[in-house]
Formats: C-alpha cells, sequence, structure tokens
C-alpha cells in the first residue's frame, strides 16, 4: 500500500511548511524561500503568508504538495511496548508474580537540570491525573532528582539492589544526551550489572527504536505515563513466582 | 484595588509570619560567611582575570586563604595586609599574584581597624561605578518611560554572538526584556568562567565579558527603538554573590535571585545558599537592581491548584528576605506561573484567581509571570493557544514581567520565529484587551473569589506552620515542590564557614551603612 500526505483529498499529498530565512524580507528572499521548497522536492509550492522578523531575517508559510509516496510494504518498524494496563492491574501482577517490592530508581542525569519528565513517572502525584511509580504497591520508586552523574545512579542502583533504572534526558541541545546514555550503558558492563536490571531512557526526543539501538531495553518519548512504563517492567522481568 | 475581597487582616498576618521566619534565618546565617561570598568581596575591590590555568584569580586566592591562612577573618583581611607591606598597589599585586610571584598568606595580618583603610580607596572606586550604572538606569528610565508590562523573552544559543543576533531580532519584534539563559550546569560550577565565550550547552556561560557584550549591544538598540531594553541574567547556584556582583558592575537591570531555588531544585545546602543570598541581594538593592523570584518552579513539580497556596506562602517569603536586605518592593519580581492543566473544567478561571491573587498581595511589586511549561508537549498549535490564554490571564491581572511562553517548548531552544510568533500574539492580546483591567470585577462569593480566598487562607495556616517550626525544617520536611533538602547536606556545604569575631568584610559593612541611611 502506498500512503501520502492528505489535505482534503485522498493521495494530494498537500504539506504545510515553514521556516526562517536570513535576509531582509523583499522578492529575492521570497523567491529564496520558493527554492528551498523547490529543493526539498515539493510540487507547486505557494507562499501563503511571508514576514519580517527583525530587520535582517524573514519568516515564511508555505503549501506545498509532497512527491513522497510511501511504500508501508517495505518499512521495518520495532513494535512499541505492548498496550497498557491500568495501575491496578500491574499492582495485582506485582502482588501474583514478586515476593518483594520491585526497586525502580530515577534521575536525570548528567548535566540536565530538568526534572518534568521523570517527577511525571515517578512522583506520587503524577502527571495528568496518572499517579507515578510512587503510589504503586510492590513497587519502591527512588527519584534521585536532577543533574546525577551516572557514576552516583550507579551506585545507588547498587546500594538499592535497584530492579530497574529509568534516566530522563530532556535537555538535547547537539546530541549532548546521546554521549551521556551511552556512557551509562558502558558503566553499567564494566561494573557487571547490565544484565541484572531493566534499563530504561524517556525524554522529549526519545522513541523506542533509538533506545534499541543505544543499548537500553526501552525508551520512551512524549505523551508517556507511568502506566506505560511500568506495563513494560511488569512484562519484562523476570518474575519470582 | 480589591476586586478579590480578600482579607486584608489575613494579608498583614502573613506578612508578619513571614518577617519572623526571614529574621530568624537571617539571624542564624549572620555568623557565617560563604567562599563565593568572599571572592565577591575581591571582585567588587576590582580583581579580574585568570591563571595560566583558566582559574580565576579570586578563586586561587580564596583557596590559598582557605588553605594555608584563616578564611574565617575574612579575605579583606587578607589582601589588606599583603598590599600595606608589600606596598604595591592593587594592579601591581595582582599581576604578580597572576604569575605566582607572590603571595596573600606571606605577610603578618594587619590590625582590623586598618583594613577598611588600605581597601577604601578601591571599593569606593566600585561603589563610584555601582552609584553610577543606577543613575543611567534611572535616567534611561525617565528618558524612555516605564511600561506597564515589558515582554520578557530569552535567547539561549550557547554563542555569545548568536545570542546578540536573535535578541537585536527579538528587540525588534517588540520585546523590552532579554534573557540570556546560561549553559546547563552552569549553576553548580564553583566559579565564574571567564571572557567572551562561544560554546553551551542549552544556554550560553554567564561571565562578565559576555554581560558586557549584551549590554553594549542593547544600548546601541535602546537608542534606535527609544525604549528601555533591560537585560537579564541568574543570580543563583553556587557563585550567586559574584554574579550578583558581575551583573551589578555591567549594568544588568535584573536578576532571578530566589532565596529557596538553588536548595529545592539544585541541592545546594540551605546555609550556603541563605549566606550568598543576603549578601547578593543587598548588593541588588544598592545597585538598583531588580530582582526575579522563582516560585514559578515549584508548580513544574507540583500539581498547581493543589499546591497553589505554596507559591503564595513562598513569595511573602522572598518579599520578608528582599525586605531584610533593603529592596524596595518596586524592586521585587515576585515570581508565578501558569501551569494547570487545560484540560481541567474552569481551568482558566483558576489561573486569574491565582494571578490576580498575587497581584492583590503585592500591589506595588513587578510580578513575574511565567508561561506553561508542563502541560506543554510537542504539539505545537496547542502550545500556541495555550500560550494565548496565558497572555490573556496576564492582560487581565496586570503583570508586569510578562515572561512569552514558546510553541516550541520541551522541542528545542526557540528558533528565531518561535519568539517572534509569541511576541506578536502577546502584542495582538495587549491591544485587543487593552482596557481589559480596568473594566472587569469579579462576581462576589463567585468561582473567582472563593478561589483565591481559600489559596490565601491555606498559604496563612503553611506560613504560621512556617514560622513555628522555622524555615530549615520546612525545608526538612519537603514543604515546597515535595522536594525534602537537609540542613547538612547539599552542594557548597563545605565552602561555608563560621566567621571569627575578629571577620571583617569591608564590602558587605559598606553594603550595611549605605543601606541602612537610605
Amino acid at each position: 500500500m502506498i500512503v501520502k500526505p492528505y489535505g482534503d483529498t485522498l493521495n494530494d499529498g498537500f504539506v504545510q511548511i515553514s521556516f526562517t530565512l536570513p535576509l531582509p524580507l523583499d522578492e529575492k528572499a521570497k523567491a529564496a524561500a520558493l527554492q528551498v521548497a523547490l529543493q526539498m522536492e515539493c510540487v507547486d509550492p505557494q507562499i501563503v503568508h511571508a514576514e519580517t522578523i527583525g530587520e535582517n531575517f524573514s519568516f515564511f508559510v508555505i503549501y506545498c504538495k509532497a512527491k513522497a509516496a510511501v511504500s508501508l510494504d517495505s518499512l521495518k518498524v520495532i513494535e512499541k511496548p505492548s498496550h497498557r494496563l491500568s495501575q491496578a492491574e500491574i499492582e495485582t501482577h506485582l502482588k501474583n508474580h514478586f515476593d518483594r517490592d520491585l526497586v525502580v530508581i530515577g534521575a536525570s542525569t548528567g548535566t540536565d537540570a530538568h526534572t518534568v519528565g521523570i517527577d511525571a513517572i515517578m512522583n506520587m502525584k503524577g502527571y495528568d491525573g496518572h499517579f507515578g511509580l510512587e503510589r504503586y504497591a510492590g513497587i519502591r520508586a527512588l527519584n534521585l532528582g536532577s543533574q546525577i552523574p551516572n557514576e552516583t545512579l550507579i551506585q545507588t542502583a547498587r546500594e538499592e539492589k535497584a530492579d530497574v533504572i529509568l534516566v530522563s534526558q530532556t535537555v538535547t541541545q547537539k546530541d549532548v544526551h546521546l554521549k551521556n546514555l551511552i556512557e551509562l550503558v558502558e558503566l553499567l558492563e564494566i561494573e557487571k550489572l547490565r544484565n541484572q536490571i531493566l534499563l530504561i531512557v524517556g525524554g522529549a526526543r526519545i522513541t523506542h527504536s533509538l533506545a534499541k539501538e543505544l543499548g537500553y531495553d526501552a525508551g520512551f518519548g512524549p505523551g508517556t505515563y507511568a502506566e506505560d512504563v511500568a506495563t513494560f517492567i511488569v512484562q519484562n522481568l523476570k518474575v519470582d513466582k | 484595588m480589591n476586586k478579590l475581597n480578600l482579607n486584608q487582616t489575613t494579608i498583614a498576618s502573613c506578612r508578619k509570619y513571614a518577617k519572623q521566619i526571614a529574621q530568624d534565618v537571617i539571624e542564624d546565617v549572620q555568623l557565617f560567611s560563604t567562599v563565593s561570598v568572599e571572592r565577591s568581596v575581591l571582585r567588587l575591590l576590582g580583581i579580574d582575570g585568570t591563571d595560566a590555568f583558566d582559574v580565576p584569580l579570586v578563586n586561587r586566592m580564596v583557596d590559598e586563604v582557605k588553605e594555608r591562612g584563616q578564611l574565617s577573618l575574612g579575605i579583606s583581611r587578607y589582601l589588606a595586609s599583603a598590599l600595606k607591606h608589600s606596598e604595591l598597589t592593587l594592579t601591581s599585586f595582582v599581576e604578580k599574584y597572576q604569575k605566582q610571584k607572590i603571595t596573600l598568606t606571606a605577610f603578618p595580618l594587619i590590625d582590623k581597624d586598618e583594613v577598611d583603610q588600605v581597601l577604601k580607596p578601591y571599593y569606593e572606586k566600585t561603589f563610584a561605578l555601582l552609584e553610577n550604572n543606577h543613575q543611567k538606569r534611572l535616567a534611561l528610565k525617565t528618558a524612555y518611560g516605564q511600561k506597564e508590562k515589558d515582554l520578557y523573552v530569552i535567547v539561549a544559543t550557547g554563542n555569545i554572538d548568536e545570542d546578540i543576533t536573535q535578541a537585536k531580532a527579538a528587540v525588534e519584534a517588540g520585546a523590552d526584556i532579554i534573557a540570556v539563559i546560561r549553559t546547563t550546569g552552569q549553576s553548580l560550577l564553583d566559579y565564574v568562567p571567564y571572557g567572551k565565550t562561544t560554546e553551551g550547552f542549552g544556554g550560553t556561560y554567564a561571565t562578565q565579558e559576555n554581560f558586557k557584550l549584551m549590554r553594549e549591544a542593547l544600548d546601541e538598540l535602546a537608542i534606535k527603538e527609544k525604549r528601555q531594553l533591560k537585560l537579564v541574567n541568574y543570580a543563583s547556584g553556587l557563585c550567586m554573590p559574584e554574579i550578583a556582583a558581575i551583573g551589578a558592575l555591567e549594568r544588568l537591570d535584573m536578576l532571578l535571585n530566589d532565596s529557596m531555588y538553588g536548595i529545592i531544585f539544585r541541592d545546594i545546602n540551605m546555609k550556603r545558599t541563605f549566606i550568598d543570598q543576603h549578601f547578593s541581594r543587598l548588593l541588588n538593592a544598592y545597585s538598583g537592581i531588580t530582582i526575579n523570584t522563582g516560585e514559578d518552579n515549584y508548580l513544574t513539580t507540583s500539581d498547581a491548584i493543589l499546591e497553589a497556596h505554596t507559591v503564595t506562602a513562598s513569595q511573602f517569603i522572598n518579599e520578608a528576605f528582599a525586605k531584610a536586605a533593603h529592596l524596595k518592593e518596586e524592586a521585587m519580581g515576585l515570581g508565578h506561573a501558569f501551569e494547570i492543566n487545560p484540560h481541567i473544567e474552569n481551568a482558566f478561571l483558576y489561573e486569574l484567581a491565582h494571578a490576580q491573587l498575587a497581584r492583590e498581595c503585592f500591589p506595588h511589586s513587578p510580578l513575574k509571570y511565567m508561561p506553561p511549561t508542563k502541560h506543554i508537549s510537542g504539539h505545537i498549535f496547542r502550545a500556541y493557544e495555550q500560550n494565548t490564554l496565558f497572555n490573556v490571564a496576564a492582560k487581565m491581572t496586570q503583570q508586569n514581567i510578562h515572561l512569552l511562553g514558546m510553541m516550541t517548548e520541551a522541542i528545542h531552544t526557540p528558533f528565531v520565529s518561535d519568539r517572534d510568533l509569541a511576541i506578536k500574539n502577546a502584542q495582538m492580546v495587549d491591544q485587543s484587551f487593552a482596557s481589559i483591567y480596568e473594566e472587569i470585577e469579579f462576581k462576589p462569593n463567585g468561582f473567582i473569589q472563593t478561589r483565591a480566598q481559600h489559596v490565601l487562607g491555606e498559604a496563612h495556616t503553611l506560613l504560621k506552620k512556617i514560622q513555628k517550626m522555622g524555615l530549615f525544617q520546612a525545608l526538612e520536611q519537603g514543604v515546597f515542590a515535595d522536594i525534602k533538602r537537609k540542613e547538612t547536606q547539599g552542594k557548597g556545604l563545605d565552602g561555608v564557614f563560621k566567621k571569627d569575631q575578629d571577620y571583617i568584610n569591608v564590602i558587605l559593612n559598606r553594603l550595611e551603612v549605605v543601606l541602612n541611611d537610605r
């Protein structure tokens, strides 16, 4: 099956794009903007809006048809971790299959000072009406907070006998998060802990396939709730009974 | 102004508790100083620069005295003694020190009474410069006037040259305030980097040279735009007083300077924070810098409805600490935020109630209102709607320092177009709603009045509780943002020391004398 972007008719291919050029707004800038669209292989680009940003920049909104036509059959994807269980279902599963509380340790690591993501998954109150892991019976959740060095995270994981590590990476400018995430995997391997721990990463720019590529067990992006993470945990940890 | 029919006795009582809370802390911490306070003293005496290993000289000097002398006597004592005995001017001494040809601890210590006399010419020069900066700022305000509401945007490219390009575009689009976000992790550095920088992550290093470059760029633009253009940076983290010092020297207009932010969100030791903060705020008060507080951050962690009262309580505490440092109400940009889940019924009414509550509790302070961030995802179109609602709330409740929300929040540091769209959004709202504040009243005992009164009541109860247990204990219990911090833990504690009875700090003394007279 072939799929194309949909405007108002099947296979019309319509897309909207917007971008800025570092040029004062004049006819030359508009011509350049059209060229940008054409070189992106857009068909029939129309500048529907152009305005100046300060003296030296111009902003454009363009509608055009994308040439792209994607064959779905040829796509290979890593399926997302399975269907989300409810908090009650997860708690029942924990009660039936584990003799102890699972230990989940979370942190925003490296220089990352943003804790919105890890807080949403771990803290008692959770996010958007979805309680965090702290509230789950059968889980002991430790949120170490922000700017935690990988070494500290690993040391705590060892001391607390962690079953799961949740790493949050929010600030992603210049891909600084990738280096930090790879380092954590390497350190866990050196410490011979990697196989004993379920390693999960979350963040604004994280996808499941990126996480797998980096050597993590799972990755969660925007729109994730505690249940999603907990579902993956209970379905992927070796059970006690 | 009493649109919310708030109980004025409750507000007065909140102030009384907050004053007591702040006084108890200040009495406690006045017995101490920190390495960063001492380094600021050196900076304000005119010492700058780094050694061959890029270590700031002020760090080397304080570390030297810490290791080989008695820092509890104060760095002023050592510097004055070295200058007196070496018979060098400060400039020559610093040159020799930089080349490691002289040390601070090699000289006999002079009498405490003599210290001020030796250092006076140096600090008087600095204080004259700060006074001059203050007058210049006032002159610009008189010449161009003060708007009711300033539009505030951030630049954060990591490269000061690029920041200037972006700031220029933002100003030309209509921004009044430019904040240069610091590079990730700078708050935890125990030194201030030196010189112009072009490499940072998620922000640009706060250095004196970077401050100067952005100040010059904005001054140039201000002439063209015929508006005050304000520059902001962050006096927070382990170098809070030093940033306050270089901010004052380079005529910044505002500094983020919260009483508890570093403790709660950066795990900086509470003693260190309160000592550094009091010194920074005295300096801000002298320099005419407006502080911005960080209560908005509580709501990125805690629920914005359930914990709204912690914001109000913290505003009263921040105000009390600021007053204790002689800051005027007009120089306190008290923080709060629009962070309620937009899917909740009447979410906007809650926001109005909270924003108007801040307005009425602090009628003379320029409130700093932060845009939504917590409930912003990659859905840029919805984010733009949320920001419009936020802009309406800001106008309807007469906020003053209006931080603009970015539709691409949580995706990347803002594109030049994101900032432009945000400014256009706020401008359209401000124009369409120009007279709204004078036009609207709230229904007696309606949703908004009842909500605001309720939050004030909760804040009052909380302040009473904190006053009873003490602020340190309250922080240990996680009263703010559900985060618990221990008095004996946290970063920077090793930089705190008890003052000897012969301790002297010529800058602190001078600040206190001048400010007490004002």
